[in-house]
């Protein structure tokens, strides 16, 4: 983009909005919105904190069993909605009810579940991650050129062949795209749970900081987990980039 | 037609159940097949010599592509049954192997590790493997192109190496599903002249599969002719095409385009 002949570089445009809430920081005006100085400020702090770097890993730790799980499950339950007919017609219907429900409004049952604590917090991020997986990996599989599938045969590849060389290969892109889109929706999940179970992690962090009104922390603290979802879908996305020349040419 | 006399060196077995012959390398007997409401094949019977080239033709939909991928044990017959040197064929095998229409190729796997595939399946070392490999690349006319990949091949290229990968586990059958019909026309000319030389040099029996008249005449030893579903065999034909020939001087040969003729006289009335 330029404007009167000059080069504006990329991220000018948060540039721009990052001033205009310095502004509106400094007016005071608004209370919810503290100057974003103060922000950098007090997340500069909150990093060197016990308390900060316990609850990056009780959130990481919930994250990682939950996507963990996700994909060991989701993965492998597309895979058998896209080989098998019956499977898909029995699974298909729960699969596409789950991935558009306000999965929100089932985590207080989740709660009754696996009590208040981390279980509950893996088991949202689960379910908020798997369906979108299980889908997409779905759609991969039926992707997969029956030509390919022939040509393992009439080559002799062992069942574990076919799958292991060829058929998860000729689905992967669509995997990936898959395991993108669940590692955002398991942001959206361990946010969730850790603010219902509100004694674990960032939602602890998160209902102390807004119960108290402390504007600087409460958006240090979002404008993180902000950017780490933002990181976890681009390495994925350049990941998804190197095998991507392949998904045209099946 | 002053050069129909020519026709007259044709030898054109009366029926289509030819006795069976010592050396049949692939033996099809009363091959029926019926998809849930359409009937496909109709008591096909035929032999295919060991050694040859044997091109089965006909219109569009005529089952040639299903009697093909019965023969490999892609698809299970109806009824009737396939013998490959002898024994029955339940599913694919190793002494059958398969050319794809659409190439089916690993995306993501270089020429190497295609070609090479079959070997890989079977559990060949992989010195073992890319050696064998490197050779039929080369057969093939593509030294040099070992590390490429498939998008950056052009679609006769791409079939160059879905021949390798065939040749390559060493079979006694290959099978050619259109090979060429997905590749553009001056490249097609050069690849059937390439396989003529490959047939002497291989010594393997093909069986070929194609809509195109002109090139199974140019390619085969026996031309199998399918009638329009449900598929059976109308006639079989032995175009007697001299290929010590140069290619050009085949195409311009009278006898040979006088196969052509008569060919496509049979296969009028199926088209309309």
């Amino acid at each position: 983009m330029t404007i009167a002949g000059w080069r504006v570089p990329m991220m000018a445009s948060l540039l721009v909005w990052l001033v205009l809430w310095e502004i509106v920081g400094r007016t005071g005006a608004v209370f919810l919105i503290p100057p974003v100085t103060g922000i950098v400020e007090a997340g500069i702090r909150l990093v060197q904190t016990g308390t900060w770097q316990q609850a990056t890993f009780d959130t990481l730790r919930s994250y990682g069993l939950g996507m963990a799980l996700a994909i060991g499950i989701g993965v492998p339950l597309g895979v058998l909605m896209g080989r098998s007919k019956p499977a898909d017609k029995l699974l298909g219907m729960w699969v596409n009810l789950f991935v558009s429900a306000p999965l929100s409004a089932l985590v207080p049952v989740l709660m009754i579940l696996f009590g208040i604590g981390e279980k509950t917090v893996v088991a949202t991020v689960f379910l908020f991650a798997v369906w979108i997986i299980a889908l997409d990996t779905r759609a991969g599989i039926l992707h997969v050129p029956k030509s390919l599938e022939e040509m393992g045969r009439s080559y002799l590849a062992s069942p574990v062949q076919l799958y292991g060389k060829i058929i998860l290969w000729a689905a992967l892109p669509e995997i990936l795209a898959g395991i993108r889109l669940g590692l955002i929706r398991g942001v959206k999940g361990v946010v969730i749970g850790q603010l219902l179970v509100s004694i674990l992690g960032y939602g602890a962090l998160f209902e102390l900081y807004s119960r108290s009104f402390d504007m600087e922390h409460f958006w240090a603290i979002t404008f993180m987990l902000f950017a780490a979802a933002m990181l976890l879908s681009s390495i994925v996305e350049a990941f998804e980039k190197r095998i991507e020349y392949y998904a045209g040419a099946r | 037609m002053t050069a129909m006399a020519d026709t007259a060196t044709l030898t054109r077995p009366a029926g289509p159940a030819a006795a069976a012959k010592p050396d049949a390398a692939v033996s099809v007997r009363g091959i029926c097949k019926t998809y849930t409401d359409v009937e496909a094949l109709r008591g096909i019977d035929l032999d295919i010599e060991r050694g040859k080239l044997t091109t089965l033709l006909g219109p569009s939909g005529c089952g040639k592509t299903t009697l093909l991928k019965i023969i490999a044990g892609l698809i299970d017959q109806t009824s009737g049954e396939v013998l490959v040197n002898g024994r029955a064929v339940r599913g694919p095998g190793p002494e059958r192997a398969f050319v794809f229409q659409d190439f089916a190729l690993l995306p993501w796997a270089t020429v190497m590790r295609n070609v090479a595939f079959g070997l890989e399946l079977r559990g060949a070392s992989k010195t073992e493997r890319e050696e064998k490999a490197r050779h039929y690349i080369a057969e093939v006319g593509l030294a040099g192109f070992e590390d490429k990949y498939p998008h950056e091949l052009s679609g006769g290229m791409r079939q160059r190496v879905g021949l390798a990968r065939a040749l390559a586990v060493d079979a006694d059958v290959l099978m050619l599903d259109e090979p060429f019909s997905a590749v553009d026309e001056q490249t097609r000319r050069k690849f059937q002249e390439d396989l003529i030389r490959l047939r002497e040099v291989e010594k393997k029996t093909f069986l070929f599969v194609t809509h195109s008249i002109e090139e199974a005449v140019y390619v085969s030893d026996r031309i199998v002719l399918l009638s329009r579903r449900p598929g059976r065999i109308s006639e079989i034909i032995e175009p007697k095409v001299d290929h010590r020939a140069s290619p050009d001087e085949i195409r311009r040969d009278p006898h040979y385009l006088d196969t052509v003729e008569s060919i496509w006289q049979g296969l009028r009335n199926y088209v309309e």
